[in-house]
């Protein structure tokens, strides 16, 4: 080992290992399904189809920006999915009751960041597993949704707000969301990766002890990992409610399961301080393009659920049996090299 | 046996030498609290309405509990070593299928035969639950949050938006999900011996103790000798058989099965488990409390029309209360960990 580490032949391996990562691997195989997908399956190459992508890619990528940034501190945020339906619930109730939109989608953010905070509060200020607690919200504010819009739709928003969440950008074929995204994810990627608070944040994923005795406040840091989560999901419920038109208490149900996928498919650990933005966005795309793709090519739906399911599964058991077989022929070729020991 | 001797006198020892009581005191304190909540909500419930109370409506309300309370004495299991198995919904509705298709096409098929049908869709989904967590290393809540998906969608695949009605399934099967032995359902007869027996397993045989072992410590457990793989495997195997016996029990009981079938129903099955004082991170708890949890939850839901309030809070109380468990567990917790501390340096 120590020898190999000494030799040039050593360091190159390692260099090789470095571009060999799992966000790289990633990205690789989300290209490979675009393009496979564009040459075999019919209409997903147009840009029709292209702006769809887009618009149902939209909510995962945005869950999936702070999901990343909890789960990068060992915690979990299951209630996202949950507070994307009770603010979508909430603003059919506040425009039944005549409050402009420009008033309610603010306050929809607002909700949702309150929401989070109350997440925040019972993991910090209480010492809970986020496991349980967001279990427990996911439920509760699931419940909320339902108790404030029953299973009654509204769906008399403007043309004009609803027009704009599907429409493109002038004559072209970007969709107007495309932009907002694109800041979005850039902000966040500058957060995790270019600022002393995404250092802190996989200090606290690695050892949150030892991040505290450094000089980190675990406790605030998750808090407010907590509340932008909810104050996103708050714009994703916004989005989602026109986009479809239609605000239900049943919006988004179970999309906090295809977000987890996504950004553990983006080789982010679930045991928190390792990941990075690029592979969680990598990740996004490729869900949701096979998904895309398997749809048009009229694979039902049925199978686009086991899809999602094991490439959960898959996403974490592949680099743990990546480290086994690594580490156990590293093993063996120990044995066989140095029969004597050092 | 001598094992278990040496493990009761310790236990007086420790009793008598630190603040062990609190913890029992805490233990039976959460049994009592259930059972108390439970008392003023039937009482509640029957003052606006006595017929809440009279034996048909306890018998159903007792029938709706039993498959929630079989899957929750399973999940117990689980979370005892500090898993989670969030494919259970799924792993009932694969079993509730795949039995009513069988008994639909062949209705020869005497009861305890399609029983042991389900039981074994359920142990072989289980078993595939535990070699993902034990051998491929993966978090049992990803693993089993995979597994509800492609479990579900396995339902979807063979159901193909089909269902299966009453009327395709044997007279005999269907009998069975009302029928009654001394005036109790068989269904709450099954549930209630499942409950004892897994009970006196947790509590009285060696492997059942290694389950709580496992959920405290996982490292010291290992160290102590327990094989931590051949438990795990176990726990998964029995919480997924358990949802398989509770698919067929569900198949008899409403007659009508589609893909749908359990879909959601792991979260009651997690808040039973939680509310009766199970500890999510492993360790602590009962299947008794579970059973309790079970029971309450389903009273709730049958109480709130009663009451004429929304059903649509059903969700929302289900939610509240798994928040109000966990916090009151934790801030029971603290308080007996400062307790203890202080006999100690009382002792010291």
């Amino acid at each position: 080992m120590s020898a190999d580490t000494l030799t040039g032949r050593g360091a190159g391996r390692f260099r090789l290992q470095r571009f060999a990562t799992w966000d790289v691997a990633i990205i690789l195989a989300t290209l490979a399904v675009i393009v496979i997908a564009a040459a075999t399956v019919e209409h997903f190459g147009t840009s029709r189809n292209a702006g769809f992508l887009v618009l149902d890619l939209a909510p995962i990528l945005l869950l999936a920006l702070p999901m990343t940034l909890i789960i990068a501190t060992g915690e979990i945020d299951l209630s996202v999915a949950s507070i994307v339906g009770l603010t979508s619930s909430a603003m059919g109730v506040m425009w039944n009751n005549g409050v402009p939109l420009e008033t309610i989608m603010p306050l929809c953010v607002l909700i949702g960041a309150i929401l989070g905070a109350v997440n925040g509060l019972f993991v910090t200020a209480l010492g809970l597993p986020s496991l349980a607690v967001t279990i427990g919200t996911l439920a509760l504010y699931r419940g909320l949704a339902y108790v404030l819009l029953g299973d009654t739709a509204v769906a008399d928003f403007p043309r004009q707000f609803t027009g704009w969440a599907i429409g493109n950008i002038g004559a072209t074929s970007i969709p107007n969301v495309l932009i907002p995204m694109i800041v979005i994810a850039g902000l966040f990627a500058a957060v995790l990766h270019a600022m002393p608070v995404g250092r802190a944040i996989f200090a606290t994923g690695s050892n949150p002890v030892a991040a505290a005795f450094a000089g980190i406040a675990v406790g605030p840091l998750k808090f407010w990992l907590f509340v932008v989560s909810g104050a996103v999901a708050g714009l994703v419920g916004v989005f989602w409610t026109l986009r479809y038109s239609s605000a239900r208490a049943d919006n988004a149900t179970g999309l906090e399961l295809t977000v987890v996928a996504a950004v553990l498919l983006g080789g982010v650990s679930i045991f928190g301080g390792t990941g990075t933005l690029p592979g969680v966005l990598a990740g996004v795309v490729l869900l949701t393009s096979l998904q895309n793709a398997l749809r048009l090519a009229s694979v039902s739906s049925e199978a686009l659920t086991v899809v999602t399911g094991s490439l959960l599964i898959v996403s974490v058991l592949a680099p743990n049996v990546l480290v086994g077989v690594r580490t156990s022929m590293q093993r063996r070729r120990r044995r066989t090299r140095s029969p004597s020991p050092t | 046996m001598s094992l278990l001797t040496k493990a009761h006198e310790s236990g007086s020892d420790a009793q008598a030498r630190t603040g062990s009581t609190v913890l029992d005191m805490v233990l039976r304190f959460r049994a009592l609290g259930l059972l108390l909540t439970l008392a003023a909500i039937v009482a509640v419930t029957a003052a606006v309405n006595p017929r809440f109370v009279n034996e048909q409506s306890i018998r159903d309300l007792l029938l709706a509990a039993a498959i929630t309370l079989l899957l929750a004495t399973g999940m117990t299991v689980v979370v005892l070593t500090r898993g989670i198995d969030l494919s259970v919904g799924s792993v009932l509705g694969l079993s509730a299928f795949c039995t009513a298709s069988l008994l639909s096409e062949n209705p020869g098929i005497p009861v305890p035969v399609a029983m042991l049908i389900g039981l074994g869709i359920g142990a072989v989904c289980g078993l595939f639950n535990g070699m993902i967590v034990h051998l491929g290393k993966v978090p049992p809540l990803v693993a089993t949050l995979g597994t509800l998906y492609v479990f579900r969608g396995v339902v979807y695949f063979i159901a193909g938006g089909g269902r299966i009605n009453a009327s395709d399934m044997p007279g005999g099967f269907l009998d069975f999900g009302t029928a009654r032995i001394l005036g109790i359902p068989y269904l709450i007869v099954i549930a209630g011996v499942v409950l004892a027996v897994v009970a006196v397993f947790l509590s009285r045989y060696r492997a059942g103790r290694d389950m709580y072992a496992l959920g405290s410590s996982p490292e010291a457990a290992r160290l102590a000798g327990i094989p931590a793989g051949k438990r795990i495997l176990t726990a998964y195997i029995l919480c997924g058989a358990l949802a398989g016996l509770g698919g067929v029990l569900y198949a008899a009981r409403y007659g009508t099965v589609d893909a749908s079938a359990g879909y959601g129903m792991e979260l009651d099955v997690v808040a039973a488990v939680v509310v009766g004082g199970v500890a999510i991170f492993g360790g602590s708890g009962t299947v008794v409390g579970a059973a309790l949890g079970a029971v309450l939850l389903t009273v709730i839901s049958n109480a709130l029309p009663v009451l004429s309030i929304d059903q649509f809070w059903q969700r929302a109380i289900v939610g509240a209360l798994i928040l109000g468990a966990i916090a009151l567990d934790r801030l029971v917790g603290l308080r007996v960990k400062a307790s203890l501390r202080k006999k100690d340096a009382h002792v010291g």
